[in-house]
């Protein structure tokens, strides 16, 4: 109990550190690649703000001005790490808006298709899993095979297509696209869940095969435990050391923005913030967003620390010297 | 064993349960019978005018003092009528009297007064070339004094930049914080960037609108559009790809609605350059575009092709021109005319330096990256080397800016305002224009232009306009390809809908719902 404390404590502590560190590093590196990237960024921001038919050199040296993007590099990054220190992340230079407002609408948004897609991956990936490993190289398991062939197989794209045009075009049970109902979530949290729930069935069923072959399942077995308390005691928990970290990278992909399914449904995400802020080299947007998934990244990961933390109670190397 | 099964089974049949009931039944649902659903490619990031006010006024929430007709002619909107000094450098404009904002207030000489001046500090809005020296209310009108004659003000005064809002629209610092205009509807509520609805306004001072709510919701993909048409997910959906027009055309209760625009994709080339400069070699870029077989197989539609500059759409700027043609030997013979001559490979040079030029485009118009490359490929048999670039649309501007840009393929409107006159000055502008000729210039041209400004009589300006036209078609500082067609897809239970070549405002209160 003791050593798991101090476990707690010590993932806690260097999670922090590390979540610091890497902010500084992401606002930092965000600033330099931004100046780095061809182009004038007045001329952006300005085809940002008003649309090409209206961007002219006027219009660009209008925006410079007004921005002070003639100030030395080392000053604009300054400021804002002034402010950013106040929390103040100031405003978008292209839609005037704070950004704070403006990053935060989308990240709520990713996060409820994030969390959504990987809720459906787990179920649909964990069933078929658990079902292919009752008998490896069963019938099951290789139907489950080509499952997780053909979902890697087909790009998401093409997967939410044949699902709006299954479930909204023919069977009108579902909005093609939208957002903020809770019926416009379904069909891309399911394209993205189906994807995932391939690799997530492949993981599962070889981890349940490989616990399912221990010697403390078979002793379980031995000692006449029922197979509904072998499976959900000893095989699905030791399975789940082996699942958490995997689904903590796999949540960290779907945060990470994904675009095409964004734009497919019309759903207002951070990876649509991500594409837009960097084509108008709008860096305060750009250096909030980034600053936001990097530290989510660092939660994730904290979040899979304390969870394997908690289900694998053989104290580890780390926390164990005595 | 079987148990663990069933265990499985029940539990990935009760997550796909779940799943559907978290949602069943709410599709359709999705909005209320009586209102007028609207989805396009348009993504609205700003409450001000200048930078996404299109949307307002096509909505009909914001409007401007002039706006323009379905054939582009100049319409009464809160000005019911204007009149100028015979020098053109002082207009007054009389405004309508029972007009009120949306918060109830109504509308003043000093609240346009206060919205204009707004508009004209805001480089990006045409008003803010518009040289003027002083704006002032009177007792129910608005004066403009000029520092020199401009004509085109009631044009100018068309564009969504230079709508009217309410002074409670606007923050301390001056930033729109809430679209509260005079039009026949109202918001009702914005989340951005991709959906708004709105409401009828009941103090709207014409007749009240047959449509009572609008919801309008930004779909960026046209795949998703189409199947929105397609599916009865939204009764009016704009921007339909090739493929997408094919669907609604089998599918029954849904319609295509078009309308040719004032807008033409064309090469803008810099007269600067050296190969560049040699008229001959521009007539033989020309000569070499099969510009139907382009518009056949890129935008579908053989009839788009570009026979001259300025679209059919723009009647009063039609002249007697020898359309542009395809004849690859002719380009040629210009081109040897001009010193270049096919080296061992094919390809042309001239004392040893091949024929290679880059061609920079931007992917904001989907039709205009593979109209580029269909342009290098048209090119190549003729022996001409271009590399294809499709960059951020700014990068024309900043290559003109900086003399770099070589040839630029673009969409260019030519009515922004609904005079096309403005925009044709600036196309020919002389110190050149971002969005129209560079390093060129004409004295006939010149001399036209401000004949135009200068506000020539009926036919005298005829022949000016014929004069622009011809040379033009001759000079090829701006090489035409095609002209382009707005379309939407409307559904059979919408009546009344008519396409705005300008795109002014979607006309909804003209519409109404099929019995």
């Amino acid at each position: 109990m003791r050593s798991r404390r101090t476990g707690l404590a010590v993932v806690l502590a260097r999670r922090s550190a590390q979540g610091l560190g890497v902010a500084v590093l992401v606002s930092l590196l965000c600033f330099l690649v931004v100046r780095r990237l061809p182009g004038d960024a007045a001329y952006r921001i300005a085809a940002g703000r008003y649309g090409y038919d209206l961007v002219d050199q006027e219009a660009a040296d209008a925006v410079r001005d007004e921005l002070g993007l003639d100030r030395p590099a080392w000053q604009q990054l300054g400021s804002w790490l002034a402010d950013a220190l106040q929390l103040d992340f100031g405003r978008s230079l292209v839609t005037s808006r704070p950004v704070l407002d403006e990053v935060g609408y989308y990240l709520v948004g990713t996060l409820q298709l994030a969390a959504a897609s990987l809720a459906l991956a787990i179920l649909l990936g964990g069933a078929v899993g658990v079902l292919a490993a009752r008998r490896p190289g069963g019938v099951l398991d290789r139907i489950a095979t080509g499952w997780v062939a053909g979902v890697r197989a087909v790009p998401p794209f093409l997967l939410g297509l044949l699902l709006v045009v299954v479930f909204s075009a023919q069977l009108g049970l579902l909005p093609a696209v939208g957002h903020g109902s809770a019926s416009s979530i379904v069909l891309p949290a399911l394209t993205l869940g189906v994807s995932l729930s391939g690799l997530i069935a492949r993981v599962t069923r070889d981890a349940v095969v490989e616990v399912g072959q221990s010697d403390y399942v078979r002793f379980a077995h031995t000692k006449g435990l029922a197979e509904r308390w072998v499976l959900l005691r000893h095989v699905v928990r030791n399975a789940a050391v082996v699942l958490v970290p995997y689904l903590g990278v796999q949540a960290v992909i779907l945060i990470e923005g994904v675009v095409v399914v964004e734009s497919l449904f019309a759903w207002q995400g951070l990876g649509h913030a991500l594409v837009h802020a960097v084509f108008w080299r709008d860096v305060p947007v750009l250096q909030a967003t980034a600053l936001a998934l990097a530290l989510l990244i660092v939660t994730i990961n904290t979040l899979v620390d304390l969870a394997v933390l908690w289900l694998d109670p053989r104290p580890r190397r780390l926390e164990a010297p005595a | 064993m079987r148990r663990t099964v069933r265990l499985a089974i029940s539990a990935a049949v009760t997550a796909g349960t779940l799943g559907l009931s978290a949602c069943g039944g709410s599709a359709g649902s999705q909005a209320p019978a009586d209102t007028l659903r609207i989805a396009g490619p348009f993504e609205v990031h700003s409450l001000d005018p200048t930078a996404d006010g299109e949307i307002f006024t096509r909505l009909q929430v914001s409007e401007t003092l002039v706006t323009s007709d379905i054939k582009g002619e100049l319409a009464p909107s809160l000005a019911t009528a204007w009149s100028s000094s015979t020098d053109y450098t002082e207009w007054e404009f009389d405004l309508v009297e029972d007009a009120t904002f949306h918060d109830g207030t109504a509308l003043t000489s000093e609240t346009v007064v206060a919205a204009l001046e707004k508009a004209a500090a805001q480089e990006a809005s045409p008003l803010a070339d518009v040289p003027i020296e002083h704006l002032h209310a009177e007792d129910g009108s608005v004066v403009v004094e000029l520092e020199e004659p401009y004509l085109t003000l009631p044009a100018v005064l068309t564009h969504y930049s230079t709508a009217i809002l309410a002074p409670a629209a606007y923050d301390g610092e001056g930033r729109v914080t809430e679209v509260i205009g005079t039009g026949p509807y109202e918001v009702a509520t914005i989340e951005l960037p991709a959906s708004i609805e709105t409401k009828r306004f009941d103090g709207w001072r014409g007749e009240q609108p047959a449509i009572e709510r609008v919801s309008f919701q930004t779909v960026g993909r046209p795949e998703s559009r189409a199947l929105m048409a397609v599916s009865d997910q939204a009764d009016v959906v704009f921007g339909l790809e090739p493929a997408g027009r094919q669907r609604v055309d089998s599918t029954e209760g849904v319609g295509m609605e078009s309308s040719l625009q004032p807008r033409t994709i064309l090469l803008k080339v810099n007269a600067g350059h050296p190969v560049l400069s040699d008229a001959r070699v521009r007539q033989a870029l020309s000569l070499a575009l099969d510009r139907e077989a382009m518009a056949e197989a890129v935008l579908r539609e053989r009839e788009l092709a570009a026979t001259q500059l300025l679209p059919p759409s723009l009647a009063a700027w039609q002249a007697d021109v020898e359309p542009l043609g395809h004849d690859q030997d002719a380009a040629r013979a210009l081109l040897e005319e001009a010193g270049w001559t096919p080296g061992p490979d094919g390809k042309l040079q001239k004392d040893g330096s091949p024929l290679r030029l880059n061609l920079l485009t931007y992917p904001d118009r989907t039709e205009l990256p593979a109209l580029a490359t269909a342009i290098q490929a048209a090119l190549a048999e003729i022996g001409v080397d271009i590399e294809v670039e499709v960059a951020n649309s700014s990068e024309i501007p900043a290559g003109q800016a900086d003399g770099t840009l070589e040839l630029a393929l673009i969409a260019k409107h030519f009515a922004l305002v609904s005079d096309p006159l403005v925009d044709i000055a600036a196309v020919f502008a002389a110190e050149g224009s971002d969005w129209g000729v560079m390093n060129w210039r004409d004295p006939a041209v010149q001399t036209a232009i401000e004949g135009l400004l200068a506000g020539a009589p009926d036919a005298e300006a005829r022949s000016h306009r014929e004069s622009i036209v011809r040379t033009a078609q001759e000079q090829l500082p701006l090489i035409p390809v095609a002209w382009y067609r707005m379309n939407a897809a409307v559904n059979d239970r919408v009546e009344g809908f008519v396409m705005d070549p300008l795109e002014t405002s979607w006309r909804i209160s003209d519409l109404s719902w099929a019995s």
